[in-house]
């Protein structure tokens, strides 16, 4: 039984890469174990507990149904790709460290992907919505009631930073947008 | 959310104050056994057993050994010659343990052979390729069965499936039940479930041939390990060394992979490479051995009508599964808690620990402590619905009193303080308990099936493994130390030291807090490292809800031990003798002269350079060790099987509210609050996350989480869609009330507080469900109370609407 | 005890959690995957959203030889109402994800029940990449679009090279995991029909253990009134309760002509088991599946018809 290989390019956190690899490799492998990104974690491998979060081209899906040679062509941010380029934190991460919003670490990056997804989409969500947004990510430290603690001050926190710059003038909306926007760029 | 300064007067401990670990986790920069990336590092795949019961007569390996990238396969005939079997707790030498089968498979699942490869999947593949002869053996999978005498054995040599059985009897227990008004007698089951964390156990081990040393990164939390490694390998422990700065991704008691890490261990050094196993989720929930207890209770209670309890009976059977390890001593541990927080003169106990042939029974969150609660407080309300007393009042009436402190039970504990009746009253405040009993009643007006549940429990706190001599004679147990390294290097920088790994606790931040508070200095920069096995001192783990009491006692130890040397370095050089200074922020100042000082840098200076102004006999450099044995420990059980096991005791009493839909049976929990004490809380944030995570995980055992068997001993929830681990619409919003009886018996009044929430939920939510079903007349004490259990009651209750009438 | 010599190895005796070896083919159009499957036919999968494919190839539970990724396709992504035969049609390409197909308005107006359905399905990550065809060509029973196709009778376009045939959805799902499709076949369209009348109300409910699990059972019912409230047409469905999604259309044709009340709904219930075959597995027994498929069949069709009477009006215009 010889390995099928593939080459795989892609735009992994803003950075070009291209690679060849077992074709079989699940894109939560070539992540981890390819390029070495081990801020996205493994939980089950079969699609229940959200751990291998990452974004595709901007939308939260399981890293572990995905084979890597599926994410040709496409942009992946993972967990890494959360704060700005300098290092700073973006409001959720720095909301979920104010928050206690985690306590292992294990389930952490794939929440901070889901909630980043869901503040994208929605600014200011409910608890409800807040919970349905992290249902498909297990945690087995938290009961979720300090992550939803955090995902609400982030919200919180992007809101008062988009008025409280609007009030300042267009150039400081813009950045201060990004900064509160979790750059994923 | 906390206050931003402390609720006790501290200066650090207590307050609002964000941890040390977070950042590291929310940018991924976690490094978790698994981020672990050797060069030439290999990996291991498994051979499962498909039988629960077979001897293995032969492997074919050809094919798989001709696979290209497969470097080795391990059988057990091989493991076994070469190393010792793995520790068993309680005395049963002949129930041996070993990674690998050693040729008669006793569950579905237990690993046979290990297949090494290049990759995992190679691995995998090669795994296909093997061919084992199994010959089909007799089994038993019910732990009723399994403990006749005449039952088929799992360990054949040992003579019998039971691995424990005492009869305790503390107090006139027949006395009590002869005079009491009244009787009762039922039987309550706890399912098999676990903490089931979301890391799997990862191991990865590497021979150092050039000295001699086997390094190990495994995501590890348990006493003993690097001890029980060295052992079985026949190696000195100096020889092992445990890398304790990996990240624990969950754990709550089971991440034991002492086997796990066996395996790696053995192969680098056979295979002089780095071996990597990496537990798959399937290989986790079926040959992992990390399900937690499975019991059953026949439980009675004699109490008068009047409400008073006067004495219970427990009878305990636990399917510990196919081996031994410490899983038998989690029936010990209530013994420290007997009685639970209830004033009750007399209680019989007598627990069996009987193996079956499944997966292994690893210890859980609670140490059996949370089934025996459940248990508890099923009996509790039984009572009440018996005498048709409000429970409330039936447990007031029963509950220690606050000036009853420190209290003796009948076996032997006795608990350090708490105010039971405060904490209830709080937690029912909070929960709105009187709208909650309106709300109540409309919905069951409106025809819903409606409860609340309160329960009332212990967390015994601090462990000292009493239950180890008390389990079997031949063990003489009597410390379980912790300790802390503190060091102030040159620039002023302050470093503490411990020696065990993390699984999300936050003991960076509970020793750097112990250390600010004690030094007075900004905890922010103090750095708390994790030493490995070689150069840590001796720690016994974040087990039994210890770490605040012990590594937080040994870190304020060692501190003040510099503190004392900074002072008198600083009375020497002022001139006035240490009762004549203070020590403020880090300086010392002449106390009557405060314009006489030397500051922190000043100080530290003199101790690491300027020998020729210390004072006389004073060591050199500002470092210190601390050792802290348990409050309380350091003796043996009496012959009657009396023992002070835990030093503090934490209270939680839960109110809960649930709604069962009668047609689906879904329960559906719609308020929940906690009233919980466990003294001075260090940080509040962590304290909260535990307990919110303890109920959560009690949620899932309560409702959702089990291990279910076949009879023909097939593991049927093996993966994440039958295994039902609550997500965050499962579990509701989740309110804490705090209260605070400070342990004389710690260093800040601190207690124990890691099994919080798991250790009253499932007790709190089968009060409520049962109360929901009083008026169908029919009751559970049986978990997971699944939909498919609760519809099954509500319907043979309605078929039988005589008793509903009677009730 | 005695060893049973009958022991069923079906609980995974390996626990394989990487896939095996395949190749891997990219296609760029409909003709271009019908071409492959030409060629590879039993021997290769599509592998579209890959939610329920993939992990059983981890699982090694599936493990075809060829591996055809029909995700970069532009035309199985369309999705429009359509004039046609068999009257309006809303068409969704197969390769439409069902996050999309949740959050379309228009859908939503045309097809209501889609979106009621597909908000029991998964979590925003599978519904990011899971798709309408995946789900039907996937076939589980208690799998929500499945059942919402069987209930409202929607076509299935399969195409083998330049052939195109349609399969209603009472043909389609035969088995778990087994469809009218053949192997060398792609189903590209899926035809919902749009009940175009005034009083039309449709509901969806089921009962899982957690939510965003598969369902133990199912049910979801549309309705039209007439002015007086009499039913005049309905369609109904119960999921998790046979080897297949189940069209309940006798249940349903019963039920013209009633004012739709409890008693009328309750008595052609009672017969439901008749036309279901559960199984028992670890969390619901056969005999709890028959009476889940009785209560939720009650309350969608009770649903459905206030769906129908509320205003203002939010049915398919």
């Amino acid at each position: 039984m010889n390995e099928p290989t593939s080459t795989v390019s892609m735009t992994v956190n803003g950075a070009s890469v291209q690679r060849e690899i077992a074709t079989r490799l699940s894109l939560v492998d070539f992540l981890r174990e390819t390029l070495r990104l081990t801020g996205t974690h493994v939980g089950c491998e079969h699609g229940i507990c959200g751990a291998c979060s990452v974004l595709l081209d901007g939308d939260p899906v399981r890293a572990c149904l995905m084979f890597a040679v599926q994410a040709d062509g496409h942009a992946i941010t993972t967990v890494e790709g959360l704060a700005a380029p300098d290092g700073t934190m973006s409001v959720l991460q720095d909301s979920f460290c104010e928050t206690h919003g985690l306590q292992c670490g294990y389930c952490t990056p794939g929440m901070l992907i889901a909630a980043h997804a869901l503040l994208e989409q929605n600014a200011r969500p409910s608890t409800g919505q807040i919970r349905d947004a992290i249902s498909g990510n297990l945690c087995r430290c938290t009961g979720y009631q300090q992550i939803v603690d955090a995902i609400q001050l982030a919200a919180q926190r992007r809101g008062d930073a988009v008025s409280l710059a609007a009030q300042r003038g267009g150039d400081a909306v813009s950045i201060a947008a990004q900064r509160a926007g979790d750059a994923t760029r | 959310m906390a206050e931003k300064t402390s609720p006790y007067g501290f200066r650090y401990i207590g307050a609002k104050r964000r941890t040390k670990e977070d950042p590291r986790f929310v940018t991924g920069r976690g490094r978790f056994a698994a981020d672990v990336q050797l060069p030439g590092m290999l990996h291991v795949a498994i051979v499962a057993s498909p039988y629960p019961s077979a001897r293995v007569k032969a492997f074919d390996t050809t094919a798989a050994l001709a696979l290209p990238g497969v470097r080795y396969v391990l059988t057990g005939a091989e493991l076994c010659a070469a190393i010792d079997p793995m520790y068993v707790g309680v005395d049963a030498p002949k129930v041996k343990r070993y990674p690998l089968a050693d040729g008669l498979v006793r569950y579905a699942g237990e690993w046979v052979a290990a297949v090494v490869a290049e990759t995992r999947a190679i691995a995998e593949d090669a795994v296909e390729l093997i061919e084992v002869d199994f010959e089909p053996q007799p089994h038993v999978v019910d732990p009723e069965v399994a403990v006749r005498a005449d039952s088929v054995k799992v360990h054949p040599e040992h003579g019998s499936n039971v691995l424990f059985h005492r009869k305790f009897v503390w107090g006139d227990v027949d006395g009590a039940f002869a005079r009491a008004d009244h009787r009762l007698a039922f039987r309550a089951r706890w399912g098999r479930s676990a903490t089931v964390p979301i890391e799997t156990f990862v191991a990865v081990a590497q021979w150092d041939a050039g000295n001699e040393i086997l390094d190990i990164w495994a995501s590890i939390q348990m006493p003993k390990y690097p001890d029980q490694v060295a052992r079985a390998l026949r190696l000195p422990g100096n020889a092992v060394r445990v890398h304790f700065d990996v990240d624990v991704g969950g754990s709550y008691g089971v991440k034991r992979g002492i086997k796990h890490t066996l395996l790696v261990a053995y192969l680098a050094r056979k295979l002089g490479a780095p071996v990597r196993f990496l537990e798959d989720r399937l290989e986790n929930m079926r040959g992992g051995d990390m399900h937690g207890p499975d019991r059953i209770f026949d439980m009675q209670v004699a109490f008068d009508q009047d409400g008073t309890i006067r004495a219970w009976k427990i009878k305990a059977l636990d399917d510990v599964g196919a081996y031994a390890g410490r899983s038998p001593l989690q029936l010990g541990k209530p013994v420290s808690a007997i009685c639970g927080p209830y004033r009750i003169p007399a209680v019989e106990y007598e627990p069996t620990s009987v193996m079956t042939h499944k997966t292994p029974q690893e210890a859980v969150r609670g140490f059996g402590q949370a089934p025996t609660n459940f248990a508890m407080e099923c009996t509790i309300d039984r009572v009440a619905r018996h005498l048709r007393m409000d429970r409330l009042v039936l447990r007031r009436k029963n509950l220690i009193r606050k000036d009853e402190f420190p209290y003796r039970i009948p076996s032997g504990t006795t608990y350090d303080s708490g105010d039971y009746h405060a904490v209830l009253d709080k937690a029912l405040a909070a929960a709105n308990y009187d709208e909650l009993l309106h709300r109540r009643d409309e919905a069951r007006r409106a025809g819903r099936l409606a409860g609340i549940g309160v329960s009332t429990c212990l967390e015994p706190s601090g462990g000292n493994s009493s239950f180890e001599p008390l389990f079997n004679p031949k063990n003489e147990t009597t410390t379980w130390m912790d300790s802390c390294l503190v060091r102030v290097d040159l620039t002023g920088a302050i470093t503490g030291v411990f020696g065990t790994s993390s699984a999300g606790q936050g003991h960076q931040t509970l020793v750097a807090t112990v250390l600010g508070e004690v030094f007075e200095r900004d905890p922010a920069g103090i750095r708390v490292i994790h030493a490995d096995s070689l150069n840590a001192l001796p720690s016994n783990s974040p087990v039994g809800s210890r770490m605040a009491i012990m590594l937080g006692g040994a870190a304020a130890g060692a501190a003040r031990q510099i503190k004392e040397t900074l002072i008198a370095i600083g009375a020497h050089n002022l001139g006035v003798g240490v009762d004549g200074v203070t020590y403020r922020d880090g300086d010392v100042f002449a106390t009557i002269h405060p314009e006489k000082r030397l500051t922190w840098d000043q100080l530290v200076e003199i101790a690491h350079r300027k020998y020729h102004r210390m004072p006389p006999g004073v060591e050199p450099g500002l470092q210190a060790k601390f050792v802290w044995e348990v409050p309380t420990g350091g003796t043996m059980p009496t012959e009657d099987g009396q023992v002070q096991m835990y030093p503090c005791y934490s209270f939680e009493s839960h109110v809960v509210y649930v709604e069962i839909d009668p047609d689906t049976g879904k329960p559906v929990l719609q308020r929940y609050v906690v009233g919980h004490d466990c003294g001075v809380m260090i940080n509040p944030d962590i304290v909260h996350g535990m307990t919110y995570g303890g109920v959560a995980h009690g949620i899932g055992a309560a409702l959702y989480e089990k291990f279910a068997f076949s009879d023909d001993g097939q593991l049927l929830s093996g993966t994440f869609m039958d295994y039902l681990i609550p997500s965050a619409l499962e579990v509701p919003e989740i309110r804490i009330v705090d209260h605070c009886t400070p342990s004389p018996l710690t260093t800040f009044g601190q207690k124990g507080s890691g099994e919080a929430g798991y250790l009253g939920g499932p007790a709190a939510i089968a009060c409520a469900i049962n109360d929901a079903l009083d008026p169908l007349g029919t009751e559970i004490a049986e978990t997971p109370m699944s939909h498919l259990a609760l519809w099954t009651l509500i319907r043979d209750a309605r078929v039988k609407p005589q008793l509903k009438d009677a009730a | 005890m005695r060893a049973n010599e009958h022991l069923r190895l079906t609980y995974f005796p390996l626990h394989p959690m990487k896939s095996a070896t395949f190749q891997y083919a990219k296609a760029d159009s409909i003709p271009h995957a019908c071409a492959l499957l030409c060629e590879y036919g039993v021997d290769a999968k599509l592998l579209a959203g890959g939610q329920s494919l993939v992990p059983m190839m981890a699982m090694r539970l599936a493990r075809p030889a060829w591996l055809i990724n029909v995700n970069e396709i532009d035309e199985l992504k369309t999705s429009a109402r359509r004039s046609g035969a068999d009257g309006e049609v809303w068409v969704t390409g197969a390769g439409v994800r069902q996050i999309d197909l949740e959050r379309d308005e228009a859908v939503a107006a045309a097809v209501p029940l889609l979106r009621q359905g597909l908000s029991w399905v998964g979590h925003v990550q599978t519904k990011n990449r899971g798709t309408v065809g995946g789900s039907l060509v996937h076939a589980d029973p208690s799998a929500e679009l499945p059942l919402v196709a069987h209930t409202l009778g929607a076509r299935c376009v399969l195409r083998r090279a330049d052939v195109e045939r349609s399969v209603e959805a009472n043909a389609f799902f035969i088995a778990p995991m087994i469809t009218a499709t053949e192997p060398d076949e792609c189903l590209t369209e899926v035809h919902w029909p749009i009940w175009r009348r005034e009083r039309v109300g449709s509901a969806f409910d089921e009962v899982s253990i957690r939510h965003g699990d598969f369902a133990i059972v199912a049910a979801c019912a549309q309705v039209e009134l007439d002015h007086a409230g009499r039913c005049v047409r309905a369609a109904l469905g119960i999921g998790g309760a046979a080897s297949t999604p189940v069209a309940l259309d006798a249940i349903a044709r019963s039920l013209h002509g009633t004012a739709l009340d409890p008693t009328t709904v309750d008595a052609a219930l009672r017969s439901i088991g008749d036309h279901l075959d559960p199984a028992s597995d670890v969390h619901a027994t056969a005999e709890y599946r028959i009476h889940l498929a009785r209560v939720l069949a009650a309350r969608v069709i009770r649903q459905a018809r206030a769906d129908a009477l509320s205003p203002p009006h939010r049915g398919p215009q």
